[in-house]
């Protein structure tokens, strides 16, 4: 019968990985700490929901900045407009719109393909930076938006890390589960052969759609929650280099696994975090660690490593151990 | 008995070259018709039209009693019309299994489901080890399809269409790039399949003994027309196919 064991391994990983963040706040010993990891979980689902595009449907999208933003400056205008209480409610407002958003766009993104189809995705969500630097009336352009508070309930520091750590844990279940189902395996065949996909009766760019629209609520959720740990939300949200990074971490973990991005995203942060306190040179120690990395570990760090249990397994296995 | 596909006159040109010049023919249910042809006949280009893969210029094609001249590829498998590809197409980095259980799901409007693990979907689990087990892939099924040698992927991509219980079945050049045995086992397999499935079957083949050997009626192309079709009997001791085509070999 088929091996599920692959899939096992892959979700006890994470199981373990998300009880380790949740023992955080009791070993921390700064709340700055926690303010790191809480970037390394929201990123960690930006980047997740991002690959589910790039990794598993090979749509190379470079505008998914437009989806962080949005979500991030639903619930700041909310909040800086209507007050606190608003938070909870324009996070999920932010998710909805930007599923809205992403079912308008994407037929528009989705008619050409390849590098046309991201130098799209980049036109649309350079065009959403514009709108926000420009209407400073409404947006505060450049200045962004300051002391957005969650409500009262969430004001803790810790209460809020563990709140954000419930809304990833269930993200990341739900995109695990879709990558386990048939929709996913669907996915994985358009990257592969999306010509054969349509002689099995299917349609490539519904389901395409299907993923771009699921990948903008789950990356609105992450910007929107983002605007709750730093209390700020900035035009660079929006901006082309946040696109980027969720690519390069996409890359940097092994855009191949489920759990690559998520790598990703913790090695970034922590560089960023780490060198960026030493150094003002820190872009380019990135770009020098993503060098190295891409040419040593082209297929990403988790890529590499189960390539490496795969041939142990394989030698043990030949030695009859 | 009703036809299961009446083509009428169909045309199609490429820039000034004619590769499609008014063909006509049918097919019934339980069929086993062979497509011969020298190279660039336009026996391609002719499954291309009849799956919706390019539109013909002019003439009609009624499938099931439905008109799909010039119908979107998706619509026209979802009538029941099943294709395997002369340059082997399959889902290179799924394992054996997904490659065939993918069309078992689509057949069973169950491809896509979310949060439901794909080991849930019994049926289309089941019935995809079935057609694993007919064409002797199953003991490959958790093998990634690109480690399978050519002849097995070439199985592999007539499974994929298989899975999706075609009412008619295209199938270009199986055979082609195999290895005489492969050959023969792939001749005989084809035979059995359309036996076992009850299958009503197209295909192009340049093999002689498979065509000759297993085909019920022959069609032969030439330069995008249809050149004659009949028994293989007959195309075997008609003088123009001869001249035309099968040379002195026979
Ligand atoms: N999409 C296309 N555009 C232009 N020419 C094509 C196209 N497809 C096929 N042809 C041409 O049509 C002719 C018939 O091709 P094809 O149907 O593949 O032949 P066969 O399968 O009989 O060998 C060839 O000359 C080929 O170059
Ligand atoms: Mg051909």
């Amino acid at each position: 019968m088929e091996s599920n064991k692959r899939g096992w391994t892959t979700q006890w990983a994470g199981i373990a990985v998300l009880a380790l963040f949740a023992l955080l706040p009791l070993v921390k010993t700064s709340d700055y700490q926690l303010t790191v990891a809480n970037n390394v979980l929201l990123w960690a689902v930006f980047a997740m929901s991002f690959n589910m595009l790039f990794g598993v449907t090979g749509m190379l999208s470079f505008g998914q900045a437009l989806y962080f933003g949005f979500g991030a400056y639903s619930v700041g205008l909310f909040a800086y407009y209507q007050g606190t209480w608003w938070f909870l409610p324009a996070l999920f407002l932010g998710m909805a719109g930007s599923g809205i958003l992403a079912l308008l766009i994407g037929p528009l993104v989705l008619r050409l393909t390849g590098v046309y189809f991201t130098m799209l995705t980049l036109a649309f969500a350079q065009l959403g930076w514009g709108i926000v630097v420009k209407w400073y009336d409404f947006t505060n352009g450049d200045d962004g938006i300051q002391g957005i508070m969650p409500p009262a309930a969430l004001s803790n520091k810790v209460v809020y890390y563990y709140f954000c750590l419930v809304l990833v844990s269930v993200s990341v279940w739900f995109l695990w589960r879709i990558s386990r189902s048939p929709f996913g395996l669907m996915l994985r065949c358009i990257r592969q052969n999306p010509s054969r996909v349509r002689f099995l009766g299917r349609r490539v760019k519904r389901n395409q759609l299907r993923i771009y629209v699921i990948s903008a609520v789950f990356t609105a959720l992450a910007g929107g929650l983002m605007a709750g740990v730093d209390n700020s939300v900035h035009t660079g949200m929006w901006y082309w280099t946040t696109s980027g990074e969720v690519i390069l971490m996409s890359i940097l973990g092994g855009m191949g696994q489920f759990f690559g991005p998520f790598v990703g995203a913790a090695i970034m942060i922590l560089i960023e975090d780490m060198v960026g306190a030493r150094t003002e040179f820190w872009s380019m120690v990135i770009g020098i660690v993503m060098l190295t990395m891409v040419i040593l570990l082209p297929k990403g760090v988790v890529g590499e490593l189960v390539q490496l249990k795969e041939r142990l397994f394989k030698r043990s296995s030949a030695l009859g151990v | 008995m009703e036809p299961v596909l009446v083509v009428d006159g169909i045309e199609k040109s490429f820039g000034g070259l004619k590769v499609t010049d008014k063909v006509s023919f049918s097919m019934f249910p339980g069929d086993l018709t062979a497509i011969i042809g020298p190279n660039g006949a336009g026996k391609t280009t002719l499954f291309n039209i009849l799956t919706g893969h390019l539109a013909p210029d002019a003439g009609s094609i009624r499938f099931e009693g439905k008109e799909i001249a010039g119908a979107r590829t998706q619509d026209i498998v979802t009538m029941g019309m099943g294709r395997a590809f002369q340059i082997t197409s399959i889902f290179p980095e799924e394992t054996v299994l997904d490659n065939v259980r993918v069309a078992c799901l689509s057949k069973l409007r169950e491809a896509t489901v979310f949060i439901r693990p794909i080991s849930a979907h019994k049926r289309a689990t089941d019935r995809a080890y079935q057609i694993l087990e007919s064409l002797g892939l199953e003991k490959f099924s958790d093998r990634r399809a690109f480690e399978l040698s050519h002849g097995d992927q070439k199985l592999l991509d007539i499974g994929i269409a298989l899975a999706l219980e075609p009412k008619l079945l295209l199938l270009d050049e199986p055979t082609s790039g195999m290895s005489p045995e492969e050959r023969l086992l792939t001749r005989e397999l084809i035979k059995k399949l359309w036996s076992l499935f009850n299958l009503t079957l197209l295909f192009i083949e340049h093999d002689m003994d498979m065509v000759f050997g297993i085909a019920l009626k022959v069609l032969v192309l030439q330069q995008g027309a249809l050149l004659v079709e009949g028994t293989p009997e007959e195309i075997r001791s008609n003088p123009e196919v001869i001249t035309a085509y099968l040379g002195e070999e026979l």
